[in-house]
């Protein structure tokens, strides 16, 4: 990767999704200097995964062409860890690591899936919807191969209709939500145009594929990979032999950044400002981490932040109505896709909650915190630092969040000792 | 530009579409990523480098998210054992 060792910018916008890329063309065509970085080998962040050149996505493409003219520097497969100082954000990639100055930083971070521990959920080739989706994008071969979808929210008929159209043979898609539920969002999606369009292009590549509510995966079996999946059917028990199962939560917001830099956050969201300014100045939020609201919002509260972080505060008012109708999307898809509780069951004695250090929901039944789980079994404290089995923690044992520490990802030891100038600062102090 | 990318997954070839990461390239070898804890073996959750269930060694580096690399020639990968 051809870097340099420092970088300084007027606008630093952290992922560069719909949020980030919006945030940084807004900003450079203010005329100030952004750098845009993404731990992703490329950008367009997980909707937009490899389809900024395809035909497929006109707005991709617009948005990533418009970010090409605007001048805006793209740093890529570069990891965010840690903020050495304020207005400095230290960062690695393969081969080393680099420090990014700014004076407004804009923090498009995006979510994640969420997912809920069951029975054989650790086995190669049980995967994140956006996960599995995430892959055949990067060129994993799907043709003939049988997909289960299941799990919640509006990203299953997605990835089973991206999946399909790529040649995979989807034998059902398990939404845990009921059909009453459903029904009502179907009803609510009529105030968004874009949506319906959106919705009956999906209805018609999914033409045939069953889609299953009250449904949710059970177990799933195989000897070194996934072979079959045993689900609850609208109550019913069934067994469906498959190669793969795309299986995800719904979304939870990726705010281990923000809260390192001391950002407030509140029901799991972090709090901004009109102009999406969180509570530490200068430090702009955007797009999912506000609040799951889809690709929609995530654009324009991205223009605002953007504007708003280049000093043109008045011209983001423009914008404020598109987001406060676009918002309203936030709340339908948390009342929609809201889990129920029969979901807590789908854990075992023995089912590894936290994958990384493989703690047993047994281990963790008896703590009362997130905190005590990690003091007492490791639970949350292997490489993914409790990003995969913290949000399953939440819903299973309704613990509270824990506390985010530097690094916020694992880094090399010579990423963290590289700038002695910093530590030296660091201990004068 | 060449359309596919030789590499090494625990020393067989494995030919993969240009553009394709490193986690795809374990999976067309048939592989595991990596051995947990316990000893189970892993592949890729989340797919875009949260997890870390992925791992591998690339060109000697261990513990690197395998599906946030996109595969160059002779790349040479060990899964974690």
């Amino acid at each position: 990767m051809n870097r340099e060792e420092r970088y300084h910018f007027d606008v630093l916008v952290i992922g560069a999704g719909p949020a980030g890329i919006a945030a940084a063309v807004c900003a450079a065509e203010c005329g100030v200097r952004v750098g845009i970085v993404d731990d992703n080998p490329s950008i367009g962040g997980q909707i937009w995964r490899g389809e900024s050149n395809g035909p497929e996505n006109t707005d991709a493409s617009e948005w990533v062409q418009r970010m090409r003219r605007s001048g805006v520097a793209v740093l890529c497969g570069l990891r965010v860890v840690h903020q050495p100082e304020q207005g400095v954000l230290l960062a690695e990639d393969l081969s080393g690591f680099c420090e990014l100055k700014y004076e407004k930083l804009v923090l498009a971070t995006g979510a994640r899936e969420r997912f809920l521990p069951f029975h054989g959920w650790t086995l190669p080739n049980v995967m994140g919807a956006g996960g599995l989706q995430a892959m055949v994008k990067c060129g994993l071969p799907i043709r003939g191969k049988r997909v289960i979808v299941a799990g919640t929210g509006p990203l299953l008929l997605a990835v089973a209709a991206y999946l399909r159209k790529h040649g995979a043979e989807i034998p059902v898609i398990c939404e845990q939500a009921p059909w009453s539920s459903l029904a009502r969002f179907g009803l609510a999606l009529l105030s968004w145009p874009e949506k319906i369009a959106q919705g009956i292009r999906l209805k018609r590549s999914l033409a045939g594929v069953p889609l299953a509510a009250n449904s949710w995966p059970l177990a799933a079996h195989g000897q070194k990979t996934l072979e079959s999946l045993t689900l609850s059917r609208a109550g019913r028990v069934e067994d469906i032999p498959c190669h793969y199962l795309a299986c995800g939560f719904h979304l939870v917001p990726n705010i281990e950044l923000p809260l390192l830099l001391g950002c407030a956050v509140g029901n799991g969201r972090v709090q901004v400002d009109e102009f999406q300014e969180t509570t530490v100045s200068s430090v702009f939020c955007a797009g999912e981490p506000t609040g799951i609201g889809g690709v929609e919002l995530a654009l324009v509260e991205g223009q605002i932040a953007g504007r708003a972080a280049a000093g043109r505060a008045t011209e983001a008012r423009a914008w404020f109505g598109r987001r406060k109708k676009a918002q309203r999307f936030v709340q339908l898809l948390d009342r929609t896709f809201r889990l129920r509780p029969e979901l807590r069951s789908l854990s075992l004695p023995g089912t590894a909650v936290c994958r990384c250090e493989d703690v047993p929901y047994l281990r963790l039944r008896q703590h009362t915190s997130w905190q005590s789980a990690k003091l007492h079994t490791r639970c949350g404290m292997g490489p993914c630092q409790g990003r995969i089995c913290g949000p399953a923690t939440q819903f299973l044992f309704k613990w509270g969040p824990g506390s985010v520490r530097p690094p916020v990802f694992p880094a090399r030891v010579e990423t963290l000792m590289g700038p002695t100038r910093q530590l030296e600062v660091q201990r004068s102090e | 530009m060449h359309s596919q990318v030789t590499v090494t997954v625990n020393g067989a070839l494995v030919v993969v579409p240009f553009g394709a990461t490193v986690a795809i390239a374990v999976a067309m070898a048939g592989q595991a990523c990596r051995t947990s804890v316990s000893g189970e073996p892993r592949g890729p959750l989340c797919g875009m480098g949260i997890c870390f269930e992925c791992r591998v060694a690339i060109d000697g580096t261990p513990h690197v998210r395998s599906c946030q690399v996109l595969c160059e020639p002779g790349m040479e990968v060990a899964t974690e054992k």
